[in-house]
């Protein structure tokens, strides 16, 4: 991947091997499946059956004469140890447990854990627990939930509305008066998720001694001890994560809260390490790890030119049972609601409502990629109804490249950007008048072939202004993220970070970073991943942030230890700091090279040779860091204007694909992506975040989904047979080209990119489904586009229905 | 439930061990003979993640069960590594390519190629593409694990030493 544009650095954007990488191909990596600490006891759990229902009785008598099997708890014996876990949103009357305490509330919704000696004695151990139910009535369709009159998911709360804004940006009213039309439509963006292959673990240790809980988890979750100890009724400085824990996979949904509280709470009781490796029907319906599930109104008010003016968009999302933090994926769209364009008002009314389904949780993007698929569906409808080619059509709505700080009407600044070279460059890459030539000779050939082609933005480095947002008693105005360097006696170089990692590569953005700072080999360096007591505070590898925010508080520190080498050389070398150039580590006169003081001298200096300091340094050379967000730190307005991001990578999708007339399965003929995220660190860690998001949005657009059958109430995929991902055969190369437009708000210029490739790859898709499918006159407009959906269409547009 | 003794061999050591006959050999490799690099994704043969060879051929450690395997050679992830801790071109290569993120389908993806490779030197994309077929990645889109296969080829057809 050759990067256009591309300012120079000693070692970052260049060609190196990503440091995580060796102990994964040795089959050495450290999962927490892998640690199992002396007597470790092992759960099952008891699941509900019944999308709604009272508890009548649980007898747990049967399963705990099973030799091996420790103790069964239901929901009611663990219940007075604990707090409800706290909910993202105002809702303090919906209880949250571990473990159902009277009612269920969704099919799957685990009743009853069963401790036992080996995993494998307390799954028969959890076929004889005997639970009796009492059904009662329950909600699947969330329009039905939004509705006055339906059963209630939790009475206590009084309806099943989560969350509800109508936010007004900019003069829509007027917008609309003045376009020269309206374009109307619904789409739905099904219920997938990010289902990595490894399943959510977690193993706790209670240790009586000190009265501290050891915890050990698959986890990528924000504020994760503190949320534990609050519902275990612990100090946070009695919990104690684990962060070098290797996770097989998040992209947001390794949240594990009640699972670590429910292990937590057993192993205190117990005083045994207690672990739940969920497996994976358990990961699948109970391990409340769906993602958005959404329905979309949208109103394009447009010129005949093509310019769309303003937007009207309701967004309904059905959250699933508890909301967690997940109604705030309504949130984080607001950050970029006009997408790349000049669109100048919105309307946005957004609803989070509870159903009896599995509960919702964050999923790459944040909610971003659903958003991105509504507009784009938009921009492409009204380019076919005026007859303008979609590339021109995203042409005459791009922001110019001259209008950089950009202000959308919601309030975020959008830092940087040249869309409309990535979209050339991108063009180029993918030949375009040839896909076009191709596409055609295809359909004169009867086949069912389309071009998509979108554009689309990738906020990143959050700070969570969504929070105050989206509830006022939540004054958040921080996402702050830390690290802390130290050069030891040796001259070796350590960097702690605060939080797991999932594949991103944190360990060699924080060495790349450090080192090019501190101008020593990257390779050198180490980096750990400290535990939640000694770490600096982390808020997770969410929102596209890391880059930012991790390399930006290690460069900070590391700038720190630089500057404290240069103070040590002045004094040592009688001259001013600002006549000094350091150089790999090396600090020399600047204009007379020959009076040097060496790496190894200065940090001897630093670490034995106090006589040698200038007066009133410390010795040891160590700096942390904890940053803020760039551009953070304000509340919104009360009509809910806010800076969400410091930073907007920018992508454009342009896909062949060709429908099988006769199965309704498409095949992705050509796929390239124009892509921006500022200066690349890693360059092969950026490839294989775009290349990774792709093949996840090809299956939120055409494959996966957790279908439920509205009259049962049951979860209609509960494998990987029938929540199909894929594989190296639906996946294609892609090619891509990359841009480079500096962010003037980070440490060098970089962007996020955790989310690339999946914020466009849907919206690409769908859009070329339609594009194939408008010849026949037909449109697509739920995803994911099964081929059952869209044999269908073409049989009825054949006339064979 | 009746256990069973059996012995088998994994990367060369013997494992004697009585076990229950449902046990399957993923488990038994990493909760009795403690090789952990091998993993667990589904439980029902989709995944992949705890693909290891027997006796030569790539199978699915938890559709086998450790009883089957009585008398048989199996390799794991942990073995290709050589004795003085040399990686092999194929692992090698997977880190130049950088053919993971999180890692978790690796050990898998790499006993699926290293049987390709076996059979076919030099494997056409589509026939790489075919050969990993059975091994979901979620976070790669598998472009750098197709990348790491023929540059692993490549290599291996030059002469680098299995
Ligand atoms: S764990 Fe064996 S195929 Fe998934
Ligand atoms: S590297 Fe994470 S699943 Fe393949």
């Amino acid at each position: 991947m050759s990067q256009m544009n591309f300012p120079t650095f000693k070692y970052i954007g260049r060609k190196r091997r990503v440091k995580e990488d060796r102990r994964f191909v040795m089959g050495k990596g450290r999962f927490v499946a892998d640690i199992v600490p002396a007597g470790t006891l092992h759960v099952a759990l008891v699941a509900s059956p019944h999308p709604a229902a009272r508890i009548v009785r649980i007898d747990v008598k049967a399963a705990e004469a099973l030799p091996g099997v420790v103790k069964a708890f239901a929901g009611a014996d663990i219940k007075a140890d604990m707090n409800s876990m706290q909910h993202g949103v105002d809702a303090p009357n919906i209880d949250w447990r571990p473990l159902a305490v009277d009612r269920v509330r969704y099919a799957g919704e685990w009743v009853c854990a069963v401790v036992a000696t080996s995993r494998a004695i307390a799954e028969d151990a959890a076929e004889l627990v005997v639970v009796d139910y009492e059904t009662t009535p329950f909600v699947i369709d969330p329009e039905e939930a939004y509705r006055p009159g339906s059963a209630l998911v939790h009475p206590a709360h009084g309806s099943n509305i989560l969350f509800e804004r109508e936010f007004v940006w900019g003069p829509v009213a007027d917008d609309f008066a003045r376009a020269d039309a309206v374009e109307r439509y619904q789409v739905y963006w099904g219920r997938s998720s990010t289902v990595p292959i490894e399943t959510f673990g977690v193993t706790a240790r209670w240790n009586p001694g000190d009265e501290t809980l050891d915890v050990w988890a698959s986890v990528q979750m924000p504020k994760y001890q503190e949320q534990i100890a609050g519902a275990l009724r612990l100090p946070a400085n009695a919990v104690r994560v684990h962060f070098d824990v290797d996770v097989g996979g998040s992209y947001g949904v390794k949240r594990g809260l009640k699972q670590a509280v429910l292990t937590g709470s057993l192993a205190r009781k117990l005083s045994r390490p207690v672990r739940l490796i969920e497996d994976r029907l358990d990961n699948m319906t109970g391990g409340d790890a769906h993602g958005p599930d959404r329905r979309f109104d949208v109103e394009l008010a447009y010129a005949n030119d093509g310019r769309v003016l303003s937007m009207k968009l309701r967004a309904l999302d059905d959250c699933g049972c508890y909301p967690g933090r997940s109604p705030l994926q309504l949130g984080k769209p607001v950050g970029a609601i006009v997408g790349p364009y000049t669109i100048g008002s919105v309307a946005y009314h957004a609803i989070s409502v509870a159903t009896n389904k599995t509960s919702q949780v964050a999923v790459r993007g944040f909610g971003q990629a659903p958003t991105n698929y509504a507009l784009e569906t938009g921009i492409d409808r009204i380019a076919r109804k005026l007859g303008i080619d979609p590339v021109e059509m995203r042409l005459r709505n791009l922001i110019p490249s001259n209008a950089f700080p950009y202000r959308i009407p919601s309030g975020s600044d959008y830092d940087s950007g040249d869309y409309q070279t990535v979209v050339k460059l991108a063009l180029e890459k993918a030949s375009y008048a040839s896909l076009i030539a191709e596409r055609d000779r295809l359909r004169s050939e009867g086949r069912i072939a389309g071009i998509g082609m979108i554009t689309c933005l990738e906020p990143g480095g959050g700070n969570s202004a969504f929070e105050p947002l989206f509830n006022p008693k939540n004054d958040t105005t921080t996402w702050m993220e830390g690290c802390t360097v130290k050069v030891d006696l040796s001259g070796a170089i350590v960097c702690l970070m605060g939080t797991t990692t999932a594949g991103q590569g944190h360990e060699s953005l924080v060495s790349l970073v450090v080192g090019e700072t501190l101008e020593r080999e990257p390779d050198g360096i180490r980096v750990i991943r400290s535990d939640s007591m000694s770490a600096v505070p982390s808020n997770s590898p969410v929102a596209s942030r890391m880059a930012i925010m991790l390399g930006g508080a290690a460069t900070k520190a590391a700038e720190i230890i630089r500057d404290k080498l240069i103070a040590i050389a002045a004094h040592n070398l009688g001259a001013e700091p600002s006549a000094l150039a350091y150089a790999d580590g090396d600090v020399s006169v600047a204009d007379d090279p020959s009076r040097r003081m060496t790496w190894s001298e200065l940090v001897t200096i630093a670490h034995r040779k106090f006589h040698l300091l200038p007066p009133g340094m410390d010795p040891g050379l160590q700096a942390t860091n904890v940053m803020e967000v760039p551009l953070g730190g304000t509340l919104p307005t009360a009509d809910g204007v806010v800076q969400m991001y410091p930073c907007y990578a920018f992508e454009t999708h342009i896909a062949l694909v060709e429908i099988d007339g006769e199965t309704g399965k498409t095949t992705i003929r050509d796929y390239t992506i124009g892509h921006d995220c500022g200066v690349v660190i890693n360059p092969d860690i950026v490839r294989g975040m775009i290349f990774g998001g792709v093949a996840h949005g090809i299956g939120a657009a055409l494959m996966e989904e957790f279908a439920y059958d509205a009259a049962s109430g049951q979860l209609l995929a509960g494998s990987f047979m029938d929540y199909v991902m894929p594989s190296a055969h639906e996946t294609p190369t892609v090619k891509l080209v990359e841009y480079c437009t500096p962010s003037p708000h980070t440490s060098h210029g970089q962007k996020g990119a955790g989310e690339a490739g999946y914020l466009g790859a849907p919206a690409c898709i769908a859009c070329a489904v339609n594009d194939a499918l408008a010849p026949l006159g037909k449109a697509a407009m739920q995803l994911p586009m099964r081929p059952s959906a869209l044999e269908a269409l073409i049989a009825d547009a054949r006339g064979l229905t | 439930m009746t256990e069973h003794a059996i012995a088998l061999t994994i990367n060369g050591t013997l494992y004697r061990a009585t076990v229950e006959p449902r046990l399957s050999l993923v488990d038994f490799i990493r909760d009795v003979a403690g090789l952990t690099g091998t993993h667990v994704g589904c439980e029902h043969g989709v995944c992949g993640a705890c693909t290891v060879t027997v006796d030569g051929a790539a199978v699915r450690g938890c559709l086998m069960f450790a009883v089957q395997a009585e008398g048989l050679a199996v390799e794991t992830v942990e073995g290709l590594t050589e004795a003085n801790g040399a990686l092999s071109p194929l692992q090698d290569a997977f880190i130049e390519a950088h053919a993971m993120q999180c890692g978790y389908c690796t050990p898998g993806m790499l006993l699926s190629a290293r049987e390709l490779l076996a059979d076919n030197p030099d494997p056409t994309e589509a026939e790489i593409r075919d050969a990993i077929a059975g091994n979901l990645c979620r976070c790669t889109g598998y472009g750098q694990i197709v990348e790491a296969i023929q540059l692993a080829a490549a290599r291996l057809r030059q002469g680098a030493p299995a």
